[in-house]
Order: C-alpha cells, then structure tokens, then sequence
C-alpha cells in the first residue's frame, strides 16, 4: 500500500506544554484510520498539522514524499470536515458545496453538475437553494462533508464530525461516512474519543493519550492484543492484574498459575494481566481455577455485568448465566484468554473494578496515590 | 404548567414596566419633536397649512458668481447636493480607512484590540466643538500643520476654507461610528469560519474577499450610517474649518432658525429627513438582498 502522509518524530508545544510528543504516524492510500484517546490528548493538533494550520516545533510532515512543513493550507490537498460543521452562513448549500470551485475558476456548467453529483452522494439533492443555517445538525453535517469532498482530496481529516448528533443519527451518519470512504476511494483521518465509533469504522485505530501513540492497529488488534494498561482500559472493559511470567506460556496471578499463549518474556518478569470480561467462564466453586464471591450484579440486556471479589480483587465479568449476590462462584479462564503485558507506566491505575461507579471511569486519570485514597474511602462506604 | 403561565406573564409585566420609562422617552424626546417638526414645515406664520414652506425648498433661486461668471442656481439644492458630496466623500474616506483598521484590530491580540479601542474612543470623550477648534490651529496657514511642513523645508499650504478642511474635520469626528460597528463584526466572527476557507483553497485575499467581506457587511451597513447622516446635516465644522464659505444644508436649518425662519428650517429638516430615510431604507434593502442570495 502507499504511504499518503508520513508524521515524522513530531513534537508540539503551546506556551512551554508538551501537547504532542514525539508521534511517528505513517498513513496510507484509501484507509480509514482513526485518532482515538481521551480529551486533551492531542487528535485535533495532530489534525491541524495535517490541515497545515499549525506547523510542528520539530519534525516532519511528508505529503507523498514531500516534506509540507511549509505549505499553507490552501496549497494542501487535504480537507477538513470541523467539529461545529463552519458552514458559511451567507451561503446556500449549493453555494457552500460549490465554494472550493469557485475559488479555482471552475467553469459553470462543470460546477453546477459536480455539486449535484456531492450533494446526491451525501443524499441532500433538492436543499441547493435551503439556507445552510436552517438545516438540522445531521444535514449541515452532510453539507459539511460534501464541501470537503468536492474538490477530491487525497485525504478528509475529520474532528469528531458526529459528536454533536443524537445515538441514532449517529449510527446512520457512521455507516454512511464508511460508504461514501469506499466510494471514493479518499482517505478518512477520523477523530473520535468514541472507543466503539473507532472500532466499528476503521481499518486502522490509532491509541493516543498524553500527546504519545500508545497503539496503533486493527481494531482487532487493538482490542486483543492492546498494548499496555491505558489501551486495555480505554478499549472496552479490562480486568487487569499484576502477574509473574514464570516461563513461556506460564504466568502467575491471582495465586495461581495460568497456561497462556503468550511468549518472548524474561523469566519472573512482572507483567500486566489482560483479561476481558466477557472471556471468563463461571464454573462451580470445586473445578474453578479462581474462587470468588460475587458482590454485585447489574442486568443490561444481552447479559448480566457481575463484579466477583477474588482475594480482595473485584473482577468483571460479563455473562449470561444468571448469579445471586452472596453466591461463591469459581471461574474458569482458557488460555488465549489471557493476554500478557509489559509493564508501562499506567500500570496499577486501571482495570480494577473495586469501586467501580460511574463516577469513577471519570477520574481514571488521578494519581495514584489520590487514586488509594478514594478508593479506600469507596471501600468504607461498601462496608457499610 | 399553569405556574409556568403565571411565571411567564409576571415576567412579561415586569418587562413592559421596566420597558415602560423607556417608551415614555422615546415618545417624549422622539416622537413628539417629529411631529412638531412635520407640523411647523407645513404651516405658515399663522399655523394654516400650506405647502409654501416645501415649495421654496426645491424652487428657491439665487445668482452665484465664480470665475465663470453670473449664473441663476436653485439655492437649496444646490446646498443639498453640496452636503451630500462633502459627506459621501468623507464616508467614503472612512470607509477606505476604518475597514482596514477594523480588520488588522480584529486579528490582534486581545490585550492589543482593547487598546487600540480605546484609543480611538477616547478622542469621542473630548468635546465636538473643541476637536474642531483643535483643527482650526492645526490647519490654519499658520498653523501646526503649516509649521512643520516649514521646518522640512516645504511650501506652506493653504488648507483652512477649503473643502478639503472640512471634509478632514467631519472624517476625524466621525471616523470612530465607523470603525467601531465593523470592528464589532468582525471581532464575533467565527474564526473555523476563516479556517475552512483557507482549507477549502481561499488564499489570506481569498478569505477576506469571500467570508471576511461579505460577513462584515451588516457592519459596513451600519459605519456609513452612522457616518453618513451626521455627516451630511453637519453645520459647526464648515463654518469653522470651511470659514463659512461652504454653506451646508445643517449650516441652512441653523441660519433660518436663529433668522426666526422656524416653519422653513422645519421644512428643511424634514425634506432632509425624508431623504435620508429613503436612502437608508434603498441601502437596506439591497443589503438584505445581498444577504439572501
Ligand atoms: N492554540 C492553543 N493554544 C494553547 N493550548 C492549546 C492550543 N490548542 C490546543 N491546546 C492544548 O493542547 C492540548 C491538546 O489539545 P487538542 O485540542 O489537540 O486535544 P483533543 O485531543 O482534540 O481533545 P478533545 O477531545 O477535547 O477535542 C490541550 O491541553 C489544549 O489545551
Ligand atoms: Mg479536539
């Protein structure tokens, strides 16, 4: 595949704050890939160096092999679909849509077929003469995304362009945007703090947090095999140990032994535990390779997210096995639902679920020691 | 649902209350002087109606002598195109100027952009009479002005009593109604806006010519205004930088007034007023268009 944009050892600061550190970000021809991490983590700058709207303090940015550092946004063949749609207000939709050719001197029969043709793409043909500031959000989306594909840029750079839609449209505009990147053929850099919306569109999903790539892959790849702890956590529900590589394909947690597939590692290594909840079978107590206490249990429909106290650990578990509080339980993990970890500097801040609450997925990102103490004080207030 | 009602309609009495001081104002210093002026332009000394007043306005004549010799003119419009000139040019001139200002003020940091508001206000703090006494000493032939092209060595040049003097005086008081209502314009403009512009192939010109432009134009509407009605019913700056020899339709009102010439100087405000009213609402109109298409 062809390499579009290659970032190169970028790194960007705003008054003396590091907000970009050192990202490596290669993209190619025809992708949809996606920029995913939690607020503040740096996926808007790292689309405004792309867009050329600000220029990194070091390194590269190379557009088919060549460096763009310098090129303004004008000259760039790249297009942007913005957060809050920036819809010219004294345009009409056709008008919008036909801006970049205008600019360009497009003659006027070629502007007036192509704008029918992006506005039939994006299913608003017969709004041409609506102004774009009595559209709905999703149709001012649509407006939006027609502007920026007009003028067939090599590569669409989208910020969180579904953000402000209701569940529903959202869905709808998800699977659309997927259709209208197959039928171009353009590449998507899509935005998103959505781990699902990232997961559900993308060929590629790039994991960011703290202005660092802490991933980047299939969503397969992402989800099985995540990275480190911060990934674990971020994409879907973890439950995340300390363990002890005893040999290939042997690891130690919890007090037990575990076979695994994973391999490669020193011998008595500590490493982080993956284990999703939904990989973790409920057996009797006697045949359980854990034993635990189930401490609470939620029904959300297709199953039933129950919290197990196994020594002191609150685990996840997703299942569809109905469970009673109170009840002692013995769980059963196979071994390629065991996924191995090195350790990274998020170890110990995530994937237990001792406290866990809504409240507390917010304030993921305390330090430890603020962390301890909250949860002890959520501690005090189970006993109760 | 029926406290919300009541919640409602209590706020609504409030408003009209608060409201109310305000209508009483307008009606007393607005209205009521309307009518007065509309009342005296068409009545005669002895308060019977009479279109007489109106009728001078447009059929008055008198002889004019230039260089090119004795000619018969009808006075007042020949007073009233005088003014429009003399305001249009200075509009203009505040336009060409205060965009610009407005717009470099507008990409300035905040800290900047207070500033330099404030120092275009604080001149507007200063008494209008004083401001254009200022000018007389700066502009007079022997004045500031004068003085310093002399010390580069430089002809001295005659300024005060032309129309240049006072096209100059109306530019400095009312340069400030225009650069504040643009400024304000584009002070709130979105600036993703200008960003998808560049993105989307405009060039810094580009930007200005088709998002800047045509988003700051209910702000150019308004500057004109502002600048364009003071300006054409000025009198004190043509008398004082004009040495009166530039006679404007404020100076005709003003001089048939203190002539005892109420019902005429009324007439002459409101034919004046009509226009302007005409002009505005032809303005306004073909703003509203611009701004549909
Ligand atoms: N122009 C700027 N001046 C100063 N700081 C900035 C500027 N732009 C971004 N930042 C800072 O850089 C960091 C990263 O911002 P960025 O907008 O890239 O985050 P993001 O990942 O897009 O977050 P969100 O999901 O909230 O949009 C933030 O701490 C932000 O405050
Ligand atoms: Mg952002």
């Amino acid at each position: 595949m062809k390499k579009i944009i290659e970032l190169k050892n970028i790194t960007k600061s705003f008054d003396g704050q590091v907000v970009l550190d050192n990202i490596n970000l290669d993209i190619y021809d025809n992708e949809f890939l996606t920029l995913l991490g939690p607020s503040g983590c740096g996926k808007t700058t790292t689309l405004r160096l792309i867009a050329g709207f600000e220029s990194p303090d070091v390194g590269d940015i190379i557009f088919l092999g060549e460096n763009i550092n310098n090129v303004p946004p004008y000259k760039r063949n790249v297009n942007t679909v913005f957060q809050r749609y920036a819809l010219f207000p004294h345009l009409n939709v056709f008008e919008n849509v036909a801006f970049p050719l205008r600019e360009k001197r497009v003659p006027k029969a070629e502007i007036e077929s192509r704008v029918n043709e992006m506005l039939t793409l994006v299913a608003l043909n017969g709004f041409e003469k609506r102004s774009v500031t009595s559209l709905s959000g999703g149709q001012q989306q649509r407006v939006a995304i027609a502007r920026a594909l007009i003028s067939s840029p090599r590569v669409l750079l989208l910020d969180e362009p579904l953000a402000a839609l209701d569940l529903k449209l959202r869905k709808d505009m998800q699977s659309e945007l997927k259709k209208i990147q197959k039928a171009t053929g353009i590449t998507f850099v899509f935005v998103t703090h959505d781990q699902e919306e990232a997961l559900s569109m993308s060929d590629t999903v790039v994991v960011m947090s703290e202005g660092r790539i802490q991933q980047i892959g299939t969503p397969v790849d992402i989800y099985n095999e995540p990275e480190n702890a911060f990934v674990a956590d971020f994409i879907g529900e973890s439950n995340i140990l300390d363990g002890i590589m005893l040999a290939d394909r042997k690891v130690s947690f919890s007090g037990h032994v575990f076979d695994c597939v994973d391999f490669g590692f020193e011998k008595r290594q500590p490493v982080d535990v993956v284990i999703r909840p939904e990989d973790v079978d409920i057996v009797s107590e006697e045949k359980g390779m854990l034993k635990g206490v189930v401490t609470s249990v939620t029904f959300l429909g297709v199953h039933y997210e129950i919290i197990v106290d196994i020594n002191g650990f609150k685990w996840m578990i997703q299942t569809t096995d109905f469970v009673d509080v109170d009840e002692h339980i013995g769980l059963y993990i196979e071994p390629d639902a065991i996924h191995i970890m090195r350790k990274s500097q998020y170890s110990g801040m995530y994937g237990d679920y001792s406290s866990f609450s809504m409240e507390m997925d917010e304030i993921g990102v305390l330090e430890e020691e603020v962390m301890e103490e909250v949860l002890e004080e959520a501690e005090v207030e189970h006993g109760e | 649902m029926g406290n919300k009602n009541m919640a409602a309609r209590r706020g609504s009495l409030i408003q009209r209350l608060c409201l109310a001081p305000y209508s009483v104002w307008a009606a007393l210093f607005i209205v009521v002087p309307l009518i007065f002026v509309a009342y005296y332009a068409f009545t005669d000394n002895a308060f019977n109606f009479t279109l007489d007043n109106v009728r001078r306005f447009f059929t008055a004549t008198s002889n004019v002598t230039d260089e090119a010799g004795t000619r018969e003119v009808h006075t007042y419009l020949l007073i009233f195109m005088r003014s429009l000139k003399l305001a249009v040019i200075s509009t203009v001139i505040c336009l060409i100027m205060g965009y610009p200002a407005a717009y470099i003020i507008s990409t300035a940091s905040a800290r900047t952009q207070k500033i330099m508001i404030a120092l275009i206000m604080i001149p507007m703090w200063m008494n209008f009479l004083i401001r254009t006494y200022a000018w007389m000493t700066i502009l007079q032939d022997t004045g500031i002005f004068n003085g310093m092209l002399g010390l580069l060595g430089l002809k001295p040049i005659h300024i005060i009593g032309t129309e240049g003097a006072v096209v100059i005086g109306m530019v400095y008081d009312y340069f400030p109604y225009m650069i504040l209502p643009i400024y304000s314009v584009m002070a709130k403009m979105d600036v993703k806006l200008l960003e998808a512009a560049r993105d989307l192939g405009c060039n810094s010109f580009g930007v200005l010519r088709r998002v800047i432009w045509p988003l700051s134009l209910p702000g150019v509407f308004s500057g004109i205004t502002m600048v364009l009605i003071p300006s054409i019913s000025t009198f004190y700056i043509s008398q004082k930088l004009g040495n009166g020899k530039f006679y404007l339709i404020g100076d005709a009102i003003e001089g048939q007034y203190v002539a005892n010439n109420l019902h005429f100087a009324a007439a002459i405000a409101f034919i004046l007023m009509v226009i302007l009213l005409v002009c505005m609402a032809v303005m306004q109109r073909s703003a509203n268009r611009r701004a549909a298409v």
